[in-house]
């Protein structure tokens, strides 16, 4: 217990912290990956084979590839990508892109596939009915789309979500590797500098428990919330 | 783009493929026997029996799984007990560690797809089987575990897709496998488009497999 004292001699406030890197890059990659899904899902659903094709390539190739090899990507390309970007700009000098902003937007990307596939399920389970009851209705894009499609696509999507959510929850553990002091980077030092790596790996694996626990809890609340009437 | 070192790359990068395969197919096997075996314990009547086997399936499910190798890998080594036994002689190779952890995961993901498959079969089925005079023994064996198995396909088949990701954690406990092997050649060359497109391209072939020899299995099963 000695071990996780908050203070000089303890870990406590270090694993603390660690757990809250582990949740804002939990949630910064989320909305990412909403972010990307946002453009995606239409892309998916659209008429034209060529917007599809590109639409299924996203979805088909993140989901194929290990999330390892993703962030290993993003690791050793990211500042390579961002650097060229700006040589267009011409701006030459060497740009370091932060671990936090590499891991969130890779996790972001691989959860944002997730969620394309999430959305597209649930509009496309919507009723037929509704789509043309609102065209006849002659209701603007905007209004059909915000208050006849979203409300019953959340309804049928968050169930599911909260499946990417515990999926991207759990990845963030490898954004570790490229340095980032999140619960897993943060044992491995404790159980490096202690020699005590059973004990630090499984409280590790206590706080993840901790995370999805509550996380589950949080978004039945919401599940309960959003199927009001049915 | 540099095209020498993508061919380059390639040979070395398929030899790592052999260990990927191999790290997938023996965690599958121990697997779905772990699967199997916490999947009848879950419909299990008995609450400590069907608590013990969902506290399991939990644990392993709301962990990632490289805590889960790094404490099978970094922290059973600790305990000086295990060290004088001849388990050790297994728990000292990464290789083995990392194929004990990913078979307890797949297995705790593989448990809960047999139970919801366990539990979607029809009572009337095993009723009629009652009522000729089966005895249940033989009613579980070739009729609950077969229909089970069907039932149990597709989504056991993401599952053999997901735990193909998974194999690449193994290169944090420094095996040489397909992701470990593609991050050796992105650090020496700084060349990480190409490596990726070449090793995602490897991944992407065998999901590609692996998902239709999943489907083929499905249209050979299938009840009508």
């Amino acid at each position: 217990m000695e071990l996780l004292s908050f203070g000089k001699t303890g870990w406590g406030d270090e694993l603390l912290i660690a757990t809250m890197m582990t949740i804002a890059v939990s949630i910064t990659a989320m909305l990412i990956g909403f972010l990307f899904a946002l453009i995606f899902t239409p892309l998916k659903l659209s008429k034209s084979k060529f917007l599809n094709l590109i639409g299924n390539s996203y979805t088909t190739v993140i989901r194929g590839v290990p999330e390892l090899l993703v962030i290993y990507l993003f690791f050793f390309g990211g500042s390579g990508a961002v650097m060229y970007v700006a040589s267009i700009f011409g701006y030459n000098q060497y740009i370091e892109i932060n671990a936090f902003i590499t891991g969130s937007f890779a996790i972001g990307i691989i959860s944002g596939a997730y969620s394309t596939e999430v959305f597209r399920g649930a509009i496309q389970s919507i009723d037929k009915g509704q789509f043309e009851a609102s065209k006849v209705l002659g209701l603007k894009k905007s209004v059909h789309f915000l208050k006849v499609i979203m409300p019953q696509m959340l309804r049928l999507a968050i169930p599911n979500l909260s499946n990417v959510w515990q999926i991207t929850l759990k990845d963030t553990s490898l954004i570790s590797v490229t340095g980032l002091v999140e619960i897993m980077r943060q044992s491995y030092i404790a159980a490096g500098s202690t020699r005590d790596p059973l004990f630090f790996y499984s409280f590790a694996a206590v706080l993840y428990l901790l995370l999805t626990y509550l996380s589950m809890k949080l978004i039945n609340k919401l599940e309960v919330r959003y199927s009001r009437g049915y | 783009m540099d095209f020498e070192l993508m061919i380059n790359s390639f040979p070395k990068l398929l030899n790592a493929t052999l260990i990927t395969l191999k790290l997938l197919s023996a965690s599958l096997i121990f697997g779905l026997f772990i699967g199997l075996l916490f999947a009848i314990l879950r419909i299990n009547k008995n609450p400590i029996i069907n608590k013990f086997a969902y506290g399991y399936s939990y644990v392993f499910r709301g962990t990632p799984l490289l805590v889960q190798i790094f404490i099978i890998y970094f922290g059973l080594g600790q305990i000086e007990y295990l060290r004088s036994t001849v388990l050790w002689v297994i728990l000292k190779e990464p290789y083995w560690c990392a194929i004990i952890a990913f078979s307890l995961n797949t297995g705790a993901y593989t448990s809960e797809i047999l139970r919801s498959a366990f539990q979607t079969i029809k009572p009337g089925i095993i009723e009629a089987g009652q009522s000729l005079g089966i005895s249940s023994k033989i009613i579980f064996y070739k009729i609950q575990i077969p229909i089970a198995i069907r039932q149990s396909l597709p989504a056991y088949g993401n599952e053999i897709i997901l735990m193909m990701k998974g194999t690449s954690l193994a290169s944090t406990v420094t095996l040489m496998d397909l992701t470990g092997v593609a991050k050796y050649i992105i650090s020496t060359t700084f060349k990480p488009i190409e490596v990726f497109i070449v090793a995602g391209g490897i991944y992407l072939f065998m999901t590609f497999i692996i998902h239709n020899v999943v489907k083929f299995l499905e249209k050979k099963y299938s009840f009508n």
